[in-house]
């Protein structure tokens, strides 16, 4: 087993949220928020999906390298399990279930004639005979076959759950008030995710779904390996930015005078340089090191990884300035509160009134501020890569998709699907993390939990 | 009133001195002028000589902080770090790597990014206020819901998709205006249309939900349940009162993003190939000019601290309870 980087802090940060998990168990102010969270259909089903996303992540942050190794490559679970996505490269592009090149060739005939015309693939839908008739009786066999068992999967992870549930050996898990409407909706979307993962898992190993791109790679296998790459920029940023956002903001916040002086102009300065440029000048600093320190970087995939790891410290640094100023506000009204007075005339220590006191009190503006960046911080890296200054060229991410497919537009006809895999996919994961925010905004922001 | 300004302009020096510092740091310190004329001239058969020439054509050949071979004041002028940061406060940017002079570039290509950039902030503004409104006019039924809905999932498709789909489709298969380019004068409309129309599109999304909540906010309030009370109607109550009781949080956050506005946008500039500021600073990243980076990031925080003092003077303007002090 290999850890990059990357994965020791995906692993850290697992660690943490389940000992927070563990801590924050059972205490009142939480649980009427996290029922709350329970009792809604969208916050649950949004969930769902994010967890999906984020099981898939996992899958794909387990690195090792494989027994028969020949070409000395890193691979993860998700790339074992894809080994025929990944290996079934074309020559160019495809359309999707396409059994032909998307353009035309010489063709060497048998009779040793040539010929000009769309070549066979190699790999999509080669068990065919006669692609004409057979190709749309077989895709729709293969769907049928792939709906029923994830229809089948997940009855049995129902009867699974259902009977645990039953026993009553578990945690209690939702409250009673409210249940039925959301765990049906749970079930729904677990009926509709389950069943399309299997159909497009059968699909893919006979046909590329989505096609495949210049140089013959197969898109689905782009897209679902960009969730990753999303998801550590999504959540890696935050870990990175919290320390400094928090510790910086409540100590600015509760003890004024040149602490605060200092830290504010630190955020103002930082506040004041155009986001972009900062990045992009950090980025290009990393670059300039990464090309003199090429012996640092042995593999490819070592290389890129430790660009996402800057990236994700770059763009922590350029954004924990938001939160700060939002905790320093609140730690400033906080600390004029009168179980805050009477712990300092109490004579309780400084250091056990900031954490017994002001950390647990502003922890919901931290946990809203985190959910709602997510979904920015994923979007943000698009436009970054965009531009060049996002993750390395060489690893998967939906801006590297788009930016690859952009200039494949001005074809005729249009190469549409690699833009759409990245579309449908990215899509998916940042309504699915801008619901969930708005349901944890609501949950938990004080302000608004009057209007129930 | 001169005087807080005055005393806000003094404050603004260390800001920008530390702006400074830390793109020197950046730029200077962590990566030696070494390496960067390795990078200008290609990583590999580079010789002593090449770099020393390349460092001294472009003024990198003294010490970065401190010359002990000068004498006197020259000991501290006589240093990279002097001389090309003190030419930055006197808005003197000097020549980039590649030898074009960044001041007239700059110059030549404000016009540009501010004639996209304004109007679609602009006709975005209007756009999201008619929007919001109509929400908040239209509050507790379907209508909004549907609302809130679209306007969820209408932030959550990146803006590359916006860009790309809307020259797609506007630009190549309903051929109504240029896909790209720019022009000067009055003949820049026609390619300027797609991009405020994309840039507005793009935005309305959290833009309405924001103004949304600030209106929410507003209707709530004591003074527009008298105004009901009075027997106004609903549209006369959200036009006479919340509309510009809630404009003062909506106009003083336009107010920070105004001088920004000469910056342009970056992607919006690349897709339409717009000659300004923001296409400049992507092909100085892409070509690594350092000099042309520094500039422009010291350029957007000067902006940056004008926008906030705009800010501060909009507020006294708008709501007289604001007082400076």
């Amino acid at each position: 087993m290999v850890v990059l980087w990357t994965d020791a802090l995906i692993y850290l940060l697992l660690v943490v949220m389940l000992g927070l998990g563990l801590y924050l168990r059972g205490k009142e102010h939480i649980k009427r928020p996290l029922q709350k969270i329970c009792r809604s259909k969208i916050g649950m089903v949004s969930l769902v999906v994010l967890l999906f996303f984020v099981l898939i992540g996992l899958l794909d942050s387990i690195h090792f390298k494989p027994a028969d190794d020949k070409k000395n490559e890193i691979i993860s679970v998700l790339d074992d399990w894809a080994t025929p996505l990944r290996e079934h490269g074309e020559k160019t592009y495809s359309s999707p279930f396409a059994t032909t090149l998307y353009s035309k060739e010489m063709m060497l005939q048998a009779d040793g004639s040539m010929q000009w015309g769309y070549p066979r693939l190699e790999f999509g839908g080669k068990h065919l005979e006669d692609t004409e008739t057979q190709k749309i009786p077989d895709i729709l066999q293969k769907t049928a076959y792939g709906f029923f068992q994830g229809i089948a999967l997940t009855s049995l992870l129902m009867l699974i759950i259902v009977s645990m549930l039953r026993r009553g050996n578990v945690v209690q898990v939702a409250p009673a008030a409210g249940e039925g409407s959301s765990t049906k909706a749970v079930w729904l979307t677990l009926f509709i995710i389950i069943p399309v993962a299997t159909i497009l898992i059968h699909l893919s190993t006979h046909y590329h779904v989505f096609g495949t791109d210049k140089v013959g790679e197969d898109v689905f296998y782009q897209a679902v390996k960009s969730i990753r790459t999303g998801l550590v920029i999504g959540t890696l940023t935050t870990l990175i930015m919290l320390p400094m956002a928090i510790i910086f903001g409540i100590l600015a916040g509760f003890f004024q005078g040149w602490v605060d002086d200092i830290i504010q102009y630190v955020y103002t300065t930082l506040n004041s340089i155009p986001g972009v440029l900062l990045i992009a000048a950090s980025i290009l600093m990393v670059q300039v090191y990464m090309a003199n320190h090429e012996a640092a970087f042995t593999s490819v995939i070592v290389r890129s990884d430790m660009r996402l790891l800057f990236l994700c410290m770059i763009l922590g640094v350029t954004s924990w300035t938001g939160l700060c100023r939002l905790l320093r506000a609140e730690t400033l009204k906080l600390r004029e509160m009168e179980y805050v007075q009477a712990a300092t005339a109490l004579g309780v220590k400084k250091t056990t009134i900031l954490m017994r006191h002001i950390l647990p009190n502003v922890m919901h503006i931290v946990l809203i501020s985190v959910v709602l960046d997510f979904s920015s911080l994923v979007l943000a890296e698009a436009v970054l890569s965009y531009i060049n200054i996002g993750v390395d060229p060489t690893s998967y991410s939906w801006g590297n998709m788009i930016n690859g497919a952009r200039l494949e537009m001005a074809r005729e006809p249009v190469v549409w699907w690699s833009l759409s895999a990245s579309f449908v996919f990215m899509f998916a994961l940042v309504l699915a993390a801008n619901l969930f925010a708005d349901v944890v905004q609501d949950a938990f922001d004080p302000r608004r939990s009057g209007n129930e | 009133m001169t005087q807080y300004i005055l005393r806000r302009l003094l404050y603004s020096l260390p800001l920008l001195m530390g702006v400074n510092i830390l793109t020197f740091v950046l730029f200077f310190v962590i990566n030696s002028p070494d390496d960067m004329a390795r990078m200008q001239l290609g990583q590999k058969h580079v010789t002593e000589q090449s770099i020393a020439n390349w460092k001294q054509q472009h003024g990198y050949d003294v010490p970065l902080l401190w010359n002990n071979q000068a004498l006197g004041e020259e000991q501290i002028t006589h240093t990279i770090f002097y001389q090309k940061s003190v030419g930055l406060f006197l808005f003197r940017f000097g020549v980039s790597d590649s030898g074009r002079n960044i001041g007239a570039d700059i110059k030549e290509r404000a016009l540009p990014s501010l004639a996209v950039a304004l109007p679609t902030l602009l006709v975005g503004l209007f756009v999201n206020i008619c929007f919001a409104l109509l929400m908040v006019l239209f509050r507790n039924s379907y209508l909004e819901q549907a609302g809130i809905v679209l306007c969820v999932v209408m932030m959550s498709i990146s803006s590359l998709f916006y860009i790309i789909g809307g020259q797609f489709f506007i630009g190549k298969v309903l051929r109504l205006v240029p896909i790209s380019g720019y022009d000067d004068g009055f003949s820049a409309i026609k390619f300027m249309i797609l991009p405020v129309l994309i840039g507005v599109f793009s935005g309305i999304g959290s833009g309405v939900r924001w103004y949304r909540t600030l209106f929410l906010e507003e209707v709530e309030k004591d003074y527009v349940r008298t105004a009901r009370a009075k027997g106004l109607t609903e549209t006369q109550t959200l036009f006479r009162h919340v509309l510009p009781n809630a404009m003062i949080p909506i106009l003083t956050g336009v107010v920070v993003v105004l001088p920004l506005l000469f910056m342009g946008s970056l992607i919006m500039e690349s897709f339409f190939s717009i000659p300004g500021l923001g296409s400049y600073t992507i092909d100085a990243i892409n070509s690594q000019d350092f000099a042309i980076v520094r500039a422009m990031v010291f350029l957007g925080s000067v902006l940056y601290v004008i926008g906030l003092l705009l800010t501060d003077i909009s507020y006294t303007l708008v709501d007289p309870r604001v007082r400076l002090s």
